[in-house]
């Protein structure tokens, strides 16, 4: 099954062969690592640990705070060193736990392999959010919580993403190529735990190892296995929506969910993390990481402790690839060249959400010249994968016309930074987008909630007034009663 | 910009050989005071100078309010054409990006509407059965920097109706329309010499297309908003109103579809709101040909829609991912809260 997109986009120059020479390595487990206790979406999760404790191989070493949370397992042996604010890729420092690696590999004895399809889809569900699984793709979202959110409407289609357009990215092609089985498992698992009726692994059409590699396995699984979705390899086609309009042929809502409209989508990292959890018992501890750039010597995919610091993996890859064997030259960037995030300094360890590391040359990366004034050509709005005008989006959001943003869909911005790639005048737009959303966004909660509070205000006076008549109808009645008597 | 610089150069190359030097003494006059005044503003406004004036926009200003001029326009007319397009309608309205009307087409209507003898003063093409006087560099550059013929020349004596001007003449005299055409100075594509210089704009503006430095709206629409009316009129009364062909060869049609119309700065954005606005100007170049008081009507209807580019623009927003048209969300919830929350 070939599938086009129907939205704009780019179709960009892979880099990908650069890291996929060689099968993915472990990476050498690290003296030290540096678990945060926020690597999820929502709320960090709460420490279960203490200061000096000895940890096992899997042991959950913090719990989720709330529903919208994770476990957190312990990736190696050793010691609790610290509980303490560190520096954290996704900005700032956060509470992390610290722990010294024994060397020993002593694995916790309390998780067993289940048989999945003995289980409800909520005791899945459950049993998911105990193995600390969270989307892969970057997003960081915990699992369980997705899951639980979309089985209550049932009859879903569930969209494996494997369309992994960022041009530098490379860790679900070989996932793919490599576990396979993995990834079909993990994907009919999911399935139980949705319920789903349907499901879709979807591929970029520049991976055929890992589409042969996929078919292979899904001839194994026989009748009801997912069906296999071929997507042209145009940014931003993993973007969850763009895929999931390509593939299914709806559109999410602006402001809604996939589950909207039925379908609920997973990388396929984390539908092979629950197969690792569900079958082998292995909690969601480590995941392949791509270290790649020019920068680099030796560009590879690793299977990476959560926790190891970015420049243990770039040493085990060969090293910084300049003369001196430093980083003075590179920018160091975790995620893609399009979407990612520039990180301050290579002491930053790796979280759930690490796909790639990438030491980027300046060559590596699109030169950006001085910013010129907007010149309205318009050639940001034909690549705009969410149809926007960010030429004029531009110009609101440099006036902070608020209703203006609005109407022009400044939220449903995916920022997938396409518009900068083609901007002849440099201008750094997805950034401006960025800063100008949380106020638009404040705006609008608080227009809602003075709408809200209206319509309380309002249905209390209706309230009122209803009970003061009908107050002032037993009254009347009572009097007629009492007039009556008197007669 | 650079590249729209060069897509001009077919276009010009054929001016000079059709018309003699004049334009090239016209384009130096033009780009040097489009690039002092620009120097200037930049300086005036304490901007960077040397980034902008790189640009290649005021170059490209320059160059359209030569090609719109007679050759041998004196120099004051050129000169203050351009200081007013780079000085008034590009850097008082905020510069490159910033300017909400065509600023080539800003100078020339000035020009137009305060001078409109020196711009009537073409020579006919160098081609054959046409009154041809060949005026050499040095006549030339006498001519445009006096204000005056060389001894023994006069304006009325050598000066030729353009095709547009021409048509309007012989038919407010009584004359039919192929009466009209059946002068010399008609060839099988509208005015001989002409025919040469518009398949020049065309191959560079179908370049430019190629390249897609310019999107196929405009032109389109400004071309076919000019043509429709003209075919259907001229299938009405074939004796009073030329064709769609000769509107689509005439005057500052392929220039204007091509160079003019597609100034992003000041037309409209989307792919919808291109053809509204190409559409426009298409259609009010017509009106102004057909029944206004200026033979041609391209620069007026461009300022015209350049006006109306705001109004196109709020109209014309493309249906966002996950929004039904007309931007609403879908869940419809955002606009219901708006309706009952009118901001105080």
């Amino acid at each position: 099954m070939n599938m086009r997109g129907t939205h704009a986009g780019l179709r960009l120059t892979a880099h990908k062969q650069r890291s996929t020479r060689h099968p993915v390595r472990q990476a050498n487990l690290p003296a030290q690592l540096v678990l945060a206790l926020d690597q999820q979406a929502g709320v960090p999760a709460i420490a279960l640990v203490q200061v000096g404790e000895q940890v096992a191989r899997g042991q959950p070493i913090a719990r989720p705070a709330a529903e919208l949370s994770a476990w957190l397992h312990s990736p190696v042996s050793g010691r609790v060193m610290a509980i303490e604010p560190r520096p954290a890729a996704h900005g700032g420092d956060t509470m992390s736990i610290v722990i010294a690696n024994d060397g020993q590999n002593r694995t916790h004895p309390d998780h067993a392999p289940i048989d999945y399809s003995s289980l409800t889809p909520a005791a899945l569900c459950e049993h998911i959010a105990r193995g600390g699984i969270v989307g892969l793709g970057g997003a960081m979202f915990p699992t369980a919580a997705k899951l639980r959110q979309a089985a209550t409407a049932g009859g879903m289609h569930l969209l494996l993403n494997g369309a992994e357009c960022e041009p530098w990215i490379s860790c679900d092609d070989m996932l793919m190529r490599e576990r396979a089985q993995d990834v079909v498992l993990g994907a009919r698992i999911l399935c139980h735990a949705l319920g789903a009726t349907r499901c879709t692994i979807a591929i970029e059409d520049d991976v055929p190892e890992a589409h042969r590699a996929l078919q292979a396995a899904l001839s194994l699984v026989g009748t009801a296995a997912p069906s296999l979705a071929v997507v042209s390899s145009i940014y931003p086609a993993g973007g969850e929506r763009q895929l999931i309009h390509t593939v299914v042929g709806r559109e999410v809502p602006s402001s809604g969910l996939p589950s909207d409209i039925g379908v609920v989508c997973q990388n396929v990292g984390t539908a092979a993390a629950v197969a690792k959890w569900v079958r082998d018992a292995e909690p969601l501890i480590s995941r392949i990481v791509t270290v790649t750039g020019s920068g680099v010597r030796e560009p590879s995919n690793v299977e990476a402790c959560l926790g190891t610091a970015m420049a243990e993996l770039i040493a085990d890859c060969g090293g910084y690839a300049d003369a001196a064997g430093t980083s003075q030259s590179v920018a160091l960037i975790m995620g893609g060249s399009m979407m990612g995030l520039r990180l301050p300094n290579d002491r930053l360890p790796v979280v759930k959400g690490t796909n790639c590391v990438l030491v980027a040359t300046p060559a590596d990366l699109q030169p950006r010249g001085p910013e010129m004034p907007c010149i309205r050509c318009g050639n940001c709005a034909d690549v705009c994968p969410a149809s926007l005008l960010p030429q004029q989006l531009h110009w609101h959001a440099r006036g902070n016309d608020q209703p203006a943003l609005e109407a022009l869909g400044l939220m449903d911005c995916i920022e997938c930074g396409c518009c900068d790639y083609v901007c002849p005048s440099q201008i750094p737009l997805t950034q401006r987008f960025r800063s100008a959303k949380p106020a638009l966004a404040t705006a609008l909660s608080a227009r809602r909630e003075a709408g809200e509070a209206r319509a309380r205000y309002e249905s209390r006076g209706q309230r009122l007034a209803r009970l003061e008549q009908e107050q002032r109808a037993r009254l009347e009645e009572k009097r007629r009663q009492l007039l009556g008597r008197k007669i | 910009m650079r590249q729209v610089i060069y897509a001009l150069i077919p276009a010009i190359v054929a001016h000079v050989v059709l018309f003699g030097p004049g334009l090239v003494v016209q384009i130096i006059l033009a780009v040097g005071t489009a690039l002092a005044a620009e120097a200037l503003a930049l300086r005036l406004r304490r901007m960077p100078v040397r980034p902008f004036l790189c640009d290649g926009s005021a170059i490209i200003t320059a160059l359209l309010i030569a090609l719109c001029l007679p050759p041998l326009a004196p120099w004051w007319l050129v000169v203050s054409g351009t200081g007013f397009a780079v000085l008034l309608a590009k850097h008082l309205f905020g510069g490159l990006g910033a300017n909400p009307f065509n600023p080539a087409m800003v100078g020339y209507a000035v020009l137009l509407v305060s001078f409109p003898a020196q711009l009537t003063q073409w020579l006919p093409p160098h081609l054959a059965g046409l009154q041809t006087v060949d005026l050499g560099l040095g006549d030339t550059l006498y001519t445009i920097l006096s204000g005056r013929l060389p001894a023994q020349l006069t304006w009325d004596g050598m000066t030729s109706p353009t095709v547009l001007n021409a048509l309007r003449t012989q038919t407010t005299l009584g004359h039919t329309l192929q009466e009209a055409m059946a002068q010399p100075m008609f060839g099988p594509l509208g005015g001989r010499g002409w025919d040469w210089i518009n398949l020049a704009t065309l191959a560079g503006g179908l370049w430019l297309l190629q390249r897609r430095i310019i999107r196929w709206h405009t032109p389109v629409a400004m071309l076919a908003g000019l043509c429709l009316p003209a075919a259907v009129l001229s299938a009405l009364d074939p004796g009073t109103y030329p064709g769609a062909w000769f509107h689509l060869t005439a005057g500052a049609t392929l220039l204007g579809a091509f160079f003019i119309a597609t100034d992003p700065v000041s037309s409209a954005t989307s792919p919808r709101g291109k053809l509204v606005y190409g559409a426009g100007i298409g259609l009010v170049t017509y009106l102004i040909r057909t029944w206004g008081n200026y033979p041609d009507g391209v620069a007026f209807a461009v300022l015209l829609m350049n006006l109306a580019v705001p109004l196109i623009d709020r109209y014309t927003v493309p249906r966002i991912y996950g929004r039904r048209e007309g931007g609403q969300q879908a869940g419809g919830q955002q606009e219901r809260g708006r309706q009952e929350n009118p901001q105080p």
